[in-house]
């Protein structure tokens, strides 16, 4: 039974203590939450995500207040209404469609970061996969939101990816139907991917938040060179005052200060996109109002989600599906598939090295294809790069197998 | 050093406190009302064809307009509240009751008002001859343009009811 | 310094990215229009020199069909009727000298069809501007004239009303074909607002006399400007055909004056904010920059006996 002191204060230190455990809880969430020193900047990108996740969430909720989940009125209700009657209505919708755009650039510095250092291996093996699922999440959360405008482009995507789930030959017009609830997409899909992006995803998104920081606390978070590190006993060595000794640092307010630097400089240029520069993520497509009955000259969905899509285009209907399939499951089998006991920077694990590199060309290049229209020498690039980046999954066991065990410097 | 932030956390978390401040007036701002709502917030009645004792309900900003052509054997005719319209009188005021909002039902043979949910009375002028309600009922800004009256915007008649303290 | 590479390797591919996605992958998508600067380089320079009294005896013919609002002349019929007897409704002329490059009007009104770019629509149908001179000199005295009464200055709104507004709509800034949408009232009683309700009965009549004519509904132009690039809208008003072989929509034959005057419309209403952007912009930089400089000394000051 714990003890309450009836002559405690109401909400005085001790008071609050006794009843919420503050203390505790600001060392174990803070003050001594151990984060080891040898990191550079790209440590910051989990906390800029979380910061982004944050102006996408209070943006939108101000957005929501004035978008109608309409047909026939949601294009006005953010074209018209948001843009030009709400006060700092198009203050909302820039930060929004550009955080939307942005937050992906972040998502992929941060899974390339891990990939690089090998931050998913050796009991990281739920970071990743957690980490995964907030890859796909979003995924969901900006495809649902690219519906709502119902421009020419929100139109044709949800026709095409929907169709998707016909499954090639397999043709389940059933289950197109099913998830349109229309034959088209309409009214019953617009309601549907407004509750998706308003309500269900986010909720998930911020589940898989907190459980994706849960799979930090145990194998805590890696270092530059992949060292293994006794976090209880290089803590002790900061609490008793060795500071340029100890190998580790507390979250709060260490590593915070780092990562607010990093944060304000991302937002210097996020600011400067939302102000001068936000035409990347809006695309003037979707600024003209759906019409089921013509389809745009070029469609292509958001740049982040090109390289799958180019994956998907250059081979015929059913092989195509199941290349596009491959992969968006094949990066959550990454801890798996990378046979090396080595946890170090690629740039110490020989073949690796290579692969890693060809990887993130191969990805740039299918993105790239995706964009462009699939005709002449842009349709062998984008096929070549689709074998590729197939090739290079399924010879990662054995690049990592050749692999060396690293010798450590110290 | 303690662990409690120092001197430049502080002036950093200040600051942020300000760009915060700066981040509400926005979100304030997103919660006024919109130019269009405020656009309709006029309304124009032709009072040239009125019926004496018949009411006459309008809408404006979304409320009930009560509009009477005040007979002229009414005891309130003489009231001060009345506006004179072309040489007639008119009682015109926001028909809901002060009380709790609801709207009072007109009896014309009995030349008042009388609330259905708390049993509040007027009489022709607006003036409260029972309670709960605990004022008159309230006169909207309103401009006279010959034998129309404008809602919404203060003429020289209303500032007039104002000066005399009819209306606040 | 470390840190400042792998900064570089990452802005490097983030570049690279976005480079390839945006302005590569667009090029390739659009095919690029060399513009003209609305000059008109398809049409011979006219040599003769107007004279203003001889063109106004001659604009008496205009009058058939046209209003000169400026100079009190009605239209003779209202824009209903004129669009069923003619397709759309023929402008209003009081701005036309003002707007227009002085070299098209002298080859529109001589030859209209062709200088318009609009032979392929008019294969087996007359167009329904008639050719009103026959040749330089009295096509120079009628642009002489039409110069003679342009104001000095036209308002933007009045540039897109003259130019685009008699068959493009704009919502959103309550323009329609045959006008602004009237500030109406609905019955208390009934809800029904009549005068409105006629009103759009009026506008259908109009845009089916147009479909008729130009074989669909030209596009709402209220946020055309976020929809198509500015170069796009340049070169295509300049000369439609250049950028949609084939579309119905004429050359109008606006100076580069006239256009910019357009154009500055189209962006007060598709692009409302821009205003705004601009105030706002530089506080929110400054205030993030002068964050960063906090930031800075804060995390220096936490790392500074660290190694």
């Amino acid at each position: 039974m714990a003890h309450f002191d009836p002559n405690a204060r109401p909400f005085s230190h001790k008071w609050m203590n006794e009843r919420l455990a503050v203390d505790t809880l600001q060392k174990v969430l803070s003050t001594e939450y151990w984060i080891p020193k040898n990191i550079n900047f790209l440590w910051a990108m989990g906390m800029i995500l979380a910061a982004t996740f944050g102006i996408l969430l209070i943006s939108g909720i101000f957005l929501l207040m004035y978008y109608i989940p309409d047909t026939k009125q949601a294009f006005d209700s953010v074209n018209y209404t948001v843009m030009s009657e709400v006060g700092y209505g198009w203050l909302w919708r820039h930060m929004h469609g550009v955080a939307a755009s942005v937050v992906f650039l972040i998502i992929y510095i941060h899974m390339f970061t891990g990939i690089y250092y090998g931050s998913y291996k050796k009991g990281r093996e739920m970071i990743w996969l957690s980490g995964m699922l907030l890859f796909v999440t979003f995924s969901a959360e900006a495809f649902s939101g690219y519906m709502l405008p119902w421009g020419q482009m929100s139109y044709w995507a949800g026709m095409v990816i929907t169709n998707l789930f016909s499954l090639g030959s397999l043709d389940f017009q059933g289950l197109v139907e099913w998830i349109r609830g229309d034959y088209v997409p309409g009214q019953a899909f617009l309601n549907r991917f407004f509750m998706l992006h308003v309500l269900l995803m986010p909720l998930i998104i911020m589940a898989l938040i907190v459980l994706h920081f849960g799979t930090l606390r145990i194998p805590h978070v890696n270092n530059q060179d992949g060292e293994e590190i006794d976090f209880d006993a290089e803590a002790q060595k900061w609490k008793a005052g060795l500071r340029k000794e100890s190998k580790v640092i507390p979250f709060n307010p260490v590593f915070l200060s780092k990562d607010v630097f990093v944060m304000s400089i991302y937002f210097i240029i996020y600011f400067y996109l939302v102000f001068y520069h936000f035409e990347f993520a809006m695309d003037p497509v979707n600024f003209d109002p759906a019409n089921p009955l013509k389809t745009p000259p070029h469609i292509y969905p958001e740049w982040y989600f090109l390289w799958s899509y180019e994956i998907l285009r250059p081979f015929p209907k059913d092989p195509g599906l199941v290349a596009f399939g491959f992969a968006q499951v094949i990066f959550f089998l990454l801890p798996f598939l990378d046979r090396s006991p080595n946890v170090a920077p690629a740039s110490r694990r020989k073949p690796f090295r290579c692969w890693f590199w060809i990887l993130l060309v191969d990805m740039i290049v299918l993105t790239i294809m995706g964009k462009v229209p699939p005709v002449g020498v842009y349709t062998t690039i984008g096929t070549v790069a689709a074998w590729v980046f197939i090739l290079l999954w399924v010879t990662l066991p054995i690049v990592t197998k050749l692999e060396k065990p690293v010798r450590r410097s110290k | 050093m303690s662990d409690r932030r120092d001197f430049f956390g502080k002036a950093l978390g200040a600051f942020a406190g300000l760009g915060a401040l700066g981040a509400l007036y926005a979100a304030k701002r997103t919660w006024d009302p919109l130019p269009s709502v405020k656009a309709a917030g006029f309304t124009t009645v032709d009072l040239s064809k009125a019926e004496p004792n018949v009411l006459y309900t309008e809408m404006w900003r979304g409320k009930p307009i009560f509009i009477l052509k005040v007979a002229k054997d009414d005891k309130a005719y003489s009231d001060k509240r009345l506006i004179n319209v072309g040489g007639d009188k008119f009682f015109i005021a926001i028909g809901l009751c002060t009380h709790l909002g609801c709207i009072p039902a007109y009896f014309p043979d009995k030349h008042k008002f009388i609330c259905a949910c708390h049993g509040g009375q007027f009489d022709a002028a607006g003036e409260v001859l029972k309670s709960p309600p605990p004022s008159p009922l309230v006169i909207p800004p309103f401009k006279v343009d010959g034998k129309k009256v404008v809602l919404g915007e203060a003429g020289p008649e209303y500032k007039k009811l104002q000066e005399a303290g009819v209306v606040a | 310094m470390k840190d400042l590479k792998k900064l570089g390797i990452v802005v490097f591919f983030t570049l690279l990215v976005y480079i390839g996605v945006e302005p590569y992958a667009h090029s390739v998508m659009h095919k690029h229009v060399e513009g003209h600067n609305f000059k008109y380089p398809d049409l011979k320079p006219i040599a003769a020199k107007g004279n203003p009294e001889t063109g106004k005896a001659l604009a008496a013919a205009c009058m058939g069909c046209h209003s000169i609002k400026s100079q009190g002349v009605p239209a003779p019929m209202d824009p209903v009727s004129a669009s069923g007897a003619y397709g759309v409704n023929p402008p209003d002329l009081s701005l036309i000298g003002a707007l227009l490059d002085e070299k098209y009007l002298a080859h529109f009104l001589k030859d209209p069809v062709h200088t318009a770019i609009v032979a392929h629509k008019f294969k087996d149908r007359a167009y329904p501007m008639p050719p009103m001179a026959t040749d330089d000199q009295s096509a120079a005295d009628l642009v002489a004239y039409f110069k003679s009464i342009a104001p000095k200055e036209v308002k933007p709104k009045e540039a897109y009303e003259f130019a685009c507004g008699r068959c493009h709509e704009m919502r959103y800034a309550k323009w329609t074909q045959i006008g602004e949408v009237p500030k109406t009232k609905k019955n208390i009683q009934t809800g029904a607002d009549l005068a409105k309700l006629k009103f759009n009965e009026k506008l259908a009549e109009y845009k089916g006399n147009m479909v008729k004519y130009l074989g669909k509904l030209p596009p709402d132009l209220s946020i055309i400007v976020r929809a198509r690039s500015e170069e796009f809208l340049e070169t295509f008003v300049e000369d439609p055909q250049s950028q949609l072989p084939g579309t119905g929509m004429p050359r109008v034959g606006l100076s580069k004056e006239g256009y910019e005057k357009v154009f500055a419309y189209l962006e007060e209403v598709g692009d409302p904010s821009k205003p705004k952007r601009e105030k706002v912009g530089p506080i929110v930089l400054l205030y993030m920059v002068v964050f960063a400089f906090l930031a800075y000394l804060w995390y220096k000051h936490q790392w500074k006996d660290l190694h």
